[in-house]
């Protein structure tokens, strides 16, 4: 034997690390592996030993409640009958499950909440997906003893617009009340009465108007709760189910789309350790009403001299690439712009960039309208969701979350609530998060670059941002004034935390993704506003509006209405005809949500697969199919015919997407992220406020959940939800207009009037005065409060005077 | 200064002196014992200054050494409880729980109503000792006549300087805070209390923390002792450790208030020596409730609260001690016996016992909210005369599903049963699902012939005669049952 054939130290297997976290029990007799903490409910699941309950939920806290999981539990002082949902694993703990006491526990149970419960599963929505039928059949004494009669109570009763609330099912588990409490923060149903007595409810006129109601729905157990776009229709062994993501908002739920007979029924939320932790907001669950709305466009229409008029797909391919044929012809490449790619996938964008930049051959490019941030924020060093949630310190300069990106909001207030992060805010105005804030900094809109710069000079605030790190909201929290200002304070904040990560409050869907891959302007290329003054100054022969619809989403109304008018050609693509596409004189219909496959990018950067579940509208094609088609025509072959093509293509052409492949989305449901590496950095910009002269208010124009989009309008549940035009200022500036909380009075700019009824609201900041955007017009012919925003200008000053 | 209260008593529970020692009830023979006036007259406040005269943690010891026991039904000592407050938490609370609701119990409330400035006085000792922040003093929403007199003595005090600022020119400062109760018995519990003072609905919290010294009011370290406890503090600081010892046993020291209800000669509060004193000097003794009504004899009685298992002749010598009436099958508790002669209906009185604890359950856990009031309704047709054999078994089964496996009972000779002892299994969190259960246990295992004199009696036609419908009348009138 050589030297060198000695075993060396090298080749001796190194002994698998000892987890400090491991704790050995025994469950039902068998040695399993737990995690230090881990409540025994959760370790026995893990160690295949199901332990049936009611009210434990693993994303909220134990209350022990339902008594469902009594288990005997031997920690060396014989065995103890104890919820497991509320006890962690100990060393040496021997758990039984189903040893004849825990059995006669849990039988006694199921019998008692039976003993109340109606047993009208023939005609519950729940039956079929109830824990209580499920676990009645594994867990119960198979019949009951209880002959008194039952508990009787109206039924159902609606709690909110959303939620009817059924009290004789209810089996008290205090889980959709401890969603309102603990998770929501919306503490609006709790418990009346007492005993035997005991009953969900709302506080008198106080209805459950919260944004997140429809989790209450998916997390109860028994039918008590059920929404009213699903209620009776569907039977859950009907439902055919694909996992997708929601692109309602661009935080990026993962969520359970659901169909019967090809028609979307339902959304559940999907557990996203990530992202969204099972939880959905109201506009993303039930937003799938307006997917399968009459109003959806079924065929090509093309403007004639009698309007617009159905036409084949084919003659309506031609019309449009004549259009941009003719375009270029008049104007060149430049002279054709595209707007829009937001709602779609990032397959459809990518399309789409392709045929605008290279077979159209134009910069004129993007995805936002008027309303966002500058490409450059997502070039800045990105922050994933669950980095904001834990980082020490969170900073917000971006608008409502509550309102734009609720189940971020959901996630950043878990943060604050359990004491992970201080949450630091700089807004205009008090918003859903102002109540979980570590400090709150108001400013004055445009003035956000210098009281950002001073706010860090604060010792408080200096040796909070410097114990731990940074993460930074940032988006758009005020449309009347320009991106300017919110543009200078975060470069006063990067460059003040220079190690500090950026999460882009964008809300669009699917902006990012669509930023990210290629909507978005090339060298020398107009931005959104750019496009719209070209066409306003009529340099623009050819206008593409991809899903977009630039007269209710831009702020400056007149820019837009100017430019639709001076855009000498418009091609539309879209699901409904909407005030912008109505002037198109070509509208493609596209499809939409769950009509068709690809992948989305969150506002992290993370892709993930959206499932085509239902067949499309009428004869709506994808957007990337369309544009394929598009490009052929005018001489081009985009070289994919499948949405796997182009999202292979995406993989291989697009900056940051190189492991967004098939197999990489199907191996994580979570997906993969996908950050573009080479973005242009911002430029800094100048702010100019003007005088304010008699102008005596300044206006915060800021978005609401529920608003006149067509994603809302088109779904009726929805759309009466939107809370209406107004004008709201601080009680204490009520005063100063000379009139009454609820008249009417007039709102003007330099730019224009408008007429809006008077509310005091304290979240606003004295000397403004808030206008949520795009609500639904109250009353024929008023004008919208984009007349009196100018694009071109910082802020926008404003008089309130009484009629 | 003091005005006297407009209220009267259209019946007081009778206090009965003997020739005792009187550690907390020596003021109860004066017709004006609420007042400051009187208790002045009678030492009061004497305490307070004895206790002010030394360093805190001296009286804290006093405390601990004269090993005073919580009167609210654990019998857990007070000083220790008092050390279990984390170290440099602050603020830090006492919680005076005066939500006295255990069905027979009665004791605190004659100390609200005779002599609330005992009470403030031992509440202003135990936070100058466990030097606790504030004082909130939770009175039960019934007892409309202690809270205005702990109230009135409340201004009375703080009018004198007992209470505020500077107390009696020390540097140590204090308030009280009064709350009443909105009458909810689960409210007894410490932690429901606590609920209820934050504003919450009254319902017990989680455990862990199984005690409130580390995590409580306010989530801050919080003492909640019982208006009898706090009661044996002036004596205490007045009269000295030693004193206090002398009285009672090593374990139990001092005295303890028993309230007598039921069918004696003679109901009433007693103060009776801790330890030593046994349920027949209490039920029989001469200066205390003066034994049974003429020509009746005892049946059975309930030893410690309405949730404590029942006692029969047999157990009359037990003394009124945790450890001995444990064994025995059932808790001292709250100090309160209730004693039922031979004409009592024990159905009946099982009945109204279930039926409280079931209107009292919270509803949070499953088998007490839906399993006491479904004992309550198989209880009702019982004694309505409507129960069958099966209802019985059933009650027991259902019982079960609260109170899994053995469940304790007393011994009876004459059944030749032998004693199961405390305490039992439960699925609920706290004890009022149990409660509703064990007077039906009790009542069934002790006096089960008496549950079945009351099943309803089936008259069975025969076949034969049944199809002969002339023959019904005769038929009937022979039946069989």
């Amino acid at each position: 034997m050589t030297a060198t054939e000695t075993p060396t130290l090298d080749d001796v297997p190194e002994p698998a690390p000892v987890d400090p976290n491991a704790v050995s029990i025994t469950i039902n007799g068998r040695a399993v592996t737990a995690r230090k903490g881990d409540l025994i409910i959760k370790a026995a699941e893990e160690a295949g030993d199901f332990i049936p309950r009611f009210c434990y939920h693993e994303r909220m806290s134990s209350v022990g409640m339902c008594r469902m999981c009594l288990v005997e539990v031997d920690t060396g002082r014989g065995p103890q009958l104890m919820p497991s949902c509320m006890f962690a694993v100990s060393a040496d703990m021997k758990v039984y499950t189903d040893s004849p006491i825990a059995k006669a526990a849990q039988e006694g149970v199921i019998e008692l909440l039976l003993a109340n419960h109606p047993l009208d599963c023939p005609v519950c929505d729940k039956g079929g997906e109830c824990p209580l039928q499920d676990q009645s059949f594994s867990h119960g004494p198979g019949e009951s003893r209880y002959v008194e009669e039952k508990r009787h109570y109206e039924k159902p009763i609606p709690i909110s617009d959303l939620v009817f609330l059924d009290r004789e099912r209810c089996i008290l588990c205090d889980r959709c009340t401890r969603f309102a409490d603990e998770v929501a923060g919306d503490a609006l149903i709790s418990f009346t009465h007492r005993g035997n007595l005991t009953q969900v409810n709302t506080f008198p006129d106080e209805p459950f108007a919260s944004y997140f109601s429809g989790n209450t729905v998916q997390i109860c157990p028994v039918g008590a709760l059920t929404a009213s776009p699903y209620r009776f229709r569907a039977r859950p062994w009907d439902l055919q189910e694909a996992e997708s993501t929601c692109t309602t908002c661009s935080v990026g739920c993962r969520t359970a789309v659901q169909s019967t007979r090809d028609e979307l029924v339902r959304y559940q939320g999907v557990d996203s350790d990530p992202v969204n932790w099972g939880w959905l907001c109201d506009k993303g669950r039930f937003g799938f009403e307006a997917v399968g709305s009459d109003d959806r466009l079924s065929t090509p229409l093309v403007l004639t001299a009698d309007g617009h008029q159905p036409t084949s797909w084919n003659s309506a391919i031609s019309s449009t690439v004549r259009l941009i044929r003719d375009a270029l012809t008049a104007g060149g490449p430049s002279s054709v712009a595209l707007l829009g790619g937001a709602r779609g996938t990032n397959e459809d964008a990518f399309a789409f960039a392709r045929l605008a930049h290279d077979v159209i051959g134009t910069p004129n490019v993007s995805s936002q309208l008027v309303d966002g941030l500058p490409v450059g924020v997502l070039g800045l060093p990105r922050a994933t969701i669950d980095q904001a949630a834990s980082a020490k310190t969170i900073i917000l300069l971006a608008p409502d979350l509550k309102e734009e990106l609720p189940v971020l909001y959901l996630r950043l207030r878990d943060a604050a609530e359990k004491k992970r992060s201080k949450i630091l805010e700089f807004t205009p105005k008090g918003t859903g998060l102002t109540r979980y804030a570590w400090r709150t900094v108001y400013y004055e809109p445009g003035t956000q670059a210098e009281v950002v710069t001073a706010a860090l000079a604060d010792p408080a605030i200096a040796a909070q941002v410097a114990s731990g790190d940074v993460v930074i909201v940032a988006g758009r929290a005020n449309l009347a004034e320009s991106a300017a200002p919110t543009v200078a304070a975060l470069s006063a904040l990067t460059k003040a935390l220079p190690s500090a990560l950026v999460l882009p409050a964008l809300r669009r869907g699917n902006v990012v993704g669509a930023t990210q891959v290629g909507v978005r302007p090339g060298a020398g290329g107009l931005d959104s506003r750019g496009i719209l003054e070209a066409a306003a100054s009529g340099a623009i022969e050819c206008l593409i509006l991809l899903g977009s619809d630039p007269l209710s989403d831009v702020p400056d109304a007149d820019l837009a209405r100017r430019a639709l008018a001076g855009a000498r050609r418009i091609i539309a693509i879209d699901t409904f005809v909407t005030a912008s596409s109505s002037l198109a004189h070509v509208v493609l219909p596209a499809a939409g949500y769950a009509e068709k496959a690809g992948t989305t990018t969150n506002i992290e950067g993370r892709t993930t697969a959206l499932a085509q579940k239902i067949t499309a509208h009428g004869t709506a094609r994808p957007d990337w199919m369309i544009a394929g088609e598009i490009a052929r025509q005018l001489g081009t072959e985009l070289g994919f015919t499948s949405v796997a093509e182009v999202t292979a293509a995406i993989a291989t052409h697009v900056d940051g997407y190189d492991r967004v492949t098939a197999d990489a989305l199907a191996a994580d449901p979570n997906g993969v992220i996908a950050v573009a590496k080479h973005i242009d950095p911002i430029n800094e910009p100048t702010v100019t406020l003007g005088d304010r002269n008699a102008y005596d208010f300044r206006l915060v124009v800021s978005r609401t959940l529920y608003d006149a989009a067509v994603g809302t309008a088109h779904a009726p549940s929805l759309a009466p939800l939107a809370r209406g035009a107004a004008v709201f200022v601080n009680p204490l500036d009520i005063a100063r207009i000379a009139s009454a909380i609820g008249a009417d009075v007039t709102v003007s700019s330099s730019k224009g009037r408008v007429v809006l009824a008077l509310r005091a609201d304290p979240s606003v900041q004295r000397g403004s005065a808030w206008v949520p955007f795009n609500q639904p017009s109250i009353g024929a012919g008023s004008l919208v409060i984009g007349d009196l925003i100018d694009a071109a200008a910082s802020v926008t000053d404003v008089r309130i005077e009484s009629l | 200064m003091t005005t006297t209260t407009a209220t009267t008593y259209s019946y007081t529970p009778g206090f009965y002196a003997g020739d005792r020692p009187r550690i907390v009830s020596s003021r109860f023979e004066f017709e004006d014992s609420f007042t400051l006036e009187r208790y002045l007259a009678t030492d009061g406040y004497a305490g307070l200054r004895a206790a002010l005269a030394k360093p805190a943690p001296a009286v804290h010891d006093d405390v601990k050494n004269a090993t005073v026991l919580g009167r609210g039904g654990a019998g857990f000592p007070a000083g220790t409880k008092w050390g279990l407050t984390p170290p440099g938490v602050f603020p830090r609370y006492l919680v005076v729980n005066g939500d006295e609701s255990e069905p027979g119990t009665y004791k605190d409330r004659l100390l609200m109503e005779r002599d609330p400035h005992q009470l403030i006085e031992g509440c202003l000792i135990a936070c100058y000792a466990a030097g606790l922040s504030q004082c909130f003093l939770y009175i039960r929403g019934e007892m409309a006549v202690a809270q205005e007199r702990v109230a009135q003595a409340l201004n009375d005090a703080y009018a004198a300087g007992y209470i505020g600022k500077n107390i009696l020119g020390s540097d140590f400062s204090l308030d009280i805070v009064l709350h009443w109760g909105a009458g909810a018995y689960v409210v007894g519990e410490e932690t429901a209390l606590i609920e209820s003072l934050e504003g919450n609905r009254g319902m017990p919290r989680l455990k862990p923390p199984f005690f409130p010294a580390a995590i409580g009011l306010y989530g801050q370290p919080t003492i909640v002792n019982n208006v009898e406890t706090l009661a044996n503090l002036p004596w205490l600081m007045r009269h000295g450790v030693d004193a206090y010892t002398a009285i009672g046993t090593p374990t139990s020291p001092g005295t303890r208030m028993m309230a007598v209800s039921g069918h004696v000669k003679r109901p009433g509060v007693f103060e009776v020596i801790n330890g030593s004193t046994t349920f027949r000097d209490l039920i029989f003794g001469e200066e205390f409730a003066g034994g049974m009504r003429d020509g009746h004899e005892l049946k059975a009685f309930v030893p410690g609260g309405g949730s404590a298992p029942w006692f029969v002749a047999d157990q009359l010598d037990l003394p009124l001690e945790g450890r001995a009436v444990g064994a025995a099958g059932s808790m001292v508790g709250s100090g309160a016996v209730m004693v039922m002669d031979d004409s009592t209906d024990i159905p009946a009185a099982a009945l109204t016992l279930t039926a409280f604890y079931a209107h009292e359950s919270c509803g949070k856990c499953t088998p007490c909210r839906e399993g006491g009031t479904w004992l309550m309704r198989i209880l009702e047709r019982v004694v309505a005369g409507h129960g069958t054999s099966r209802d019985l078994d059933q009650l027991i089964q259902v019982g079960e599903t609260i109170c899994p496996g053995d469940f304790p009972h007393a011994s009876s000779e004459a059944l030749g049963l032998a004693a199961v002892p405390f305490p039992y299994k439960m699925t609920t969190i706290c004890f009022v699902g149990p409660s509703a259960y064990t007077p039906i246990h009790s009542a069934l295992t002790l006096f089960r012939s008496e549950f079945e004199a009351k099943l309803m009696k089936r008259t069975f036609i025969p076949v034969a005669a049944a199809s002969a419908p002339s023959s019904l009348t005769a038929a009937a009138a022979g039946a069989h049952s």
